[in-house]
């Protein structure tokens, strides 16, 4: 039984197939990528993960619960934690409080009113938002506007803001896209140091073979809407049909 | 301080001082003098600057955090003025009551109007509020009646029941028997000072409604309505609900109207439609963003800052002009008196709004970025001095 578990999923768009008979399991402690070429339905499947679109059948199940019809802050108390294909986060905010509000907010859920408290007297929370930011090398950018990143700092600190929560599942929406060949590796090393420092569940889905192959402890391999084998890198890597999805039935 | 850090404690104390001695700091010139037209040392103008600067700091808190603009928060204003001369004609002429009343309407107005505007931002949350404002303005001219007194007012009459009005009490509003309209006048020299108790009462107020709101600024919830404004996706895949968020803030500045609405009526007896009128909306947008937008003494100078406009400015006229342009040749006075006709007097509105077009435009930041930067400027060449002289120390230390 996998943390994330997503039983028989359809999803029709007027007449075109986007999903259908969608299975999948992520099992806990381990990076589950999703592949496949363009228009496979990965975006789809990952919008039904978090409330974004509802299926037309099947269940999507986290943690023993559904998410179906939740909203975004919902899924994310549930325990699942987003980075997005471009880095989304407070760019007015400064670099410190980007990774504050993530903690209030796994501390005091979807909404508190604690307009009579000071920031600065949440001991608990600038401590614990201090040693995230140590974590990921960012310290010394604290009191910078978030906005004025680099881009590999702005993934960087969108990663510590989700990872600042503890998720029980973290879910990457192609996290290396348009990325420069250096940039992707960083990506790559950040995310393998996080893997090993870390008990940590992730899925991931990406279009580009080698961020996932150096990565991924399973791969499910999505073609035309229907996932077509699941299985280890070493076992994906030589499998006709996967070669027959990503280079055409001539190879 | 009272929970605030250094720089906090000293604005806070600042805008203490500068209200408490309000009275002496608008009055620089002597009565008697050509520039005594310049003074707004007088009661009325310095209680509308009070009662405009709490309206624009709830304001603040629901614009300069949040980013939402809302085109209809003098409906709350409006309310509150009303549930304050309610309270006069029912219970007396104290205004504690009443203006504890004018907050808790503005609340309950706030939240019925924010529950349906906020489930659209942008553009169009700007027009549902815009379009409740103006229903309330049409409803409280003419249906509205017989609570509000339609074009005449709303106003207290000797046959209203004021239960609790004992017979000494004053016959105008009054904190516990103090009347409102009581001044003192100083006389110094040339000079004179009014002190009147109104505005006391009202700069209190605002005070608390200043340490209020630094409070609210510096808070966890004020971090997470800047977060809205920042990117409300983010937000929601942080597990944060922007919903109840936007609408507390909301609640929060129009309570704040509803209080700035109390203390009207309570310094003026009397509550119109026309306080609820779009015109009325989009004065407290102006002072905003004239003052600055997001910060905390922004609103307060911007709306000091229209109101001196729209009560010394509007008072220049023709004749003036000629006494300012007297000494010249007839025919240069005339020519610069029909210039400058147009931008004072009545033409006042044409002058404030080419300033607010360019603080729009050179300082985005308003008022509070231009002292910002006339700051940077003077530090930076104090530094640059002080720089120098450390220098030369440095030199010179090694030769000794």
């Amino acid at each position: 039984m996998g943390i994330l578990e997503v039983k028989n999923v359809n999803k029709n768009f007027g007449g075109l197939k986007a999903l259908s008979e969608v299975n999948l399991s992520v099992k806990e402690n381990s990076v589950h990528a999703i592949i496949g070429p363009n228009g496979a339905g990965k975006s789809t499947l990952l919008n039904c993960l978090i409330g974004k679109l509802i299926p037309d059948t099947g269940s999507v199940m986290f943690d023993g619960q559904s998410v179906l019809g939740r909203k975004p802050h919902e899924i994310n108390q549930m325990g699942i934690s987003r980075v997005f294909q471009t880095p989304e986060i407070f760019g007015d905010l400064t670099v410190f409080e980007n990774v504050m509000i993530p903690i209030f907010a796994k501390r005091d859920g979807s909404f508190r009113m604690h307009a009579f408290e000071s920031v600065a007297h949440e001991r608990d929370i600038v401590e614990e938002a201090e040693a995230v930011l140590a974590d990921v090398n960012m310290l010394e950018k604290r009191d910078l506007h978030a906005a004025s990143l680099s881009r590999g700092d702005k993934r960087r600190l969108e990663m510590a803001m989700c990872l600042s929560q503890k998720p029980k599942l973290l879910l990457l929406d192609e996290p290396t896209a348009g990325m420069a060949r250096a940039d992707t590796n960083n990506t790559i090393d950040l995310l393998n140091q996080i893997k090993a420092k870390r008990d940590i569940t992730m899925c991931i889905i990406e279009h580009d073979m080698h961020v996932v192959f150096s990565l991924a402890d399973r791969i499910t391999v999505l073609a035309q809407g229907t996932p077509l084998v699941e299985d280890t890198p070493d076992k994906i890597k030589g499998h006709p049909k996967v070669q027959e999805a990503y280079l055409g039935e001539a190879a | 301080m009272l929970g605030l850090n250094t720089k906090d404690t000293w604005l806070l104390v600042i805008v203490a001082l500068m209200t408490l001695f309000a009275p002496f700091l608008l009055n620089p010139f002597p009565a008697n003098s050509s520039l005594a037209q310049f003074n707004a040392g007088y009661p009325d103008l310095m209680q509308r600057f009070v009662i405009f600067g709490i309206f624009a700091i709830g304001f603040n808190i629901l614009f300069g955090l949040t980013g939402y603009l809302s085109f209809g928060h003098a409906a709350f204003l409006g309310v509150g003025s009303y549930a304050a001369v309610w309270m006069f004609k029912l219970l007396g002429y104290n205004v504690v009551p009443a203006i504890i009343l004018s907050v808790i309407v503005g609340a309950v107005f706030a939240l019925l109007i924010g529950f349906i505007s906020l489930r659209r931002s942008g553009i169009y949350f700007s027009i549902l509020t815009l379009a409740f404002a103006q229903m309330s303005f049409a409803l409280a001219y003419s249906v509205l009646t017989p609570i509000t007194n339609g074009e005449t007012g709303l106003q207290v009459y000797t046959s209203d029941p004021q239960y609790f009005q004992r017979s000494g009490a004053p016959d105008i509003p009054h904190f516990f028997g103090l009347e409102m309209r009581a001044t003192e006048t100083l006389r110094m020299g040339g000079w004179s000072f009014d002190i009147n108790a109104g505005y006391y009462l009202c700069a209190a107020v605002l005070l608390v409604a200043f340490y209020m709101a630094i409070r609210l600024f510096r808070s966890p919830f004020g971090m997470m309505l800047r977060a809205v404004k920042s990117n409300q996706q983010r937000l929601n895949y942080t597990g944060l609900n922007a919903r109840p968020y936007t609408l507390a803030a909301f609640v929060i500045s129009g309570m704040y109207a509803g209080l700035a609405g109390g203390l009207m009526a309570s310094m003026d007896p009397l509550a119109g439609a026309e306080r609820m009128q779009w015109t009325a909306s989009g004065e407290v947008v102006l002072m905003t963003i004239l003052g600055g937008a997001g910060t905390l003494i922004g609103p307060v100078l911007g709306a000091g800052f229209i109101k001196y406009f729209e009560n010394i400015f509007s008072k220049i006229n023709d004749g003036v002009l000629h006494g300012w342009f007297g000494f010249l040749p007839d025919g240069i006075e005339n020519v610069l008196v029909t210039v400058v006709h147009p931008f004072v007097g009545k033409g006042w509105h044409l002058t404030l709004g080419l300033l607010f077009m360019l603080v729009v435009i050179f300082l985005p930041g308003g008022l509070v970025e231009g002292g910002q930067r006339i700051g940077k400027y003077v530090f930076r060449r104090r530094g640059r001095k002080a720089g120098g002289a450390e220098a030369e120390a440095a030199r010179k230390q090694p030769a000794e």
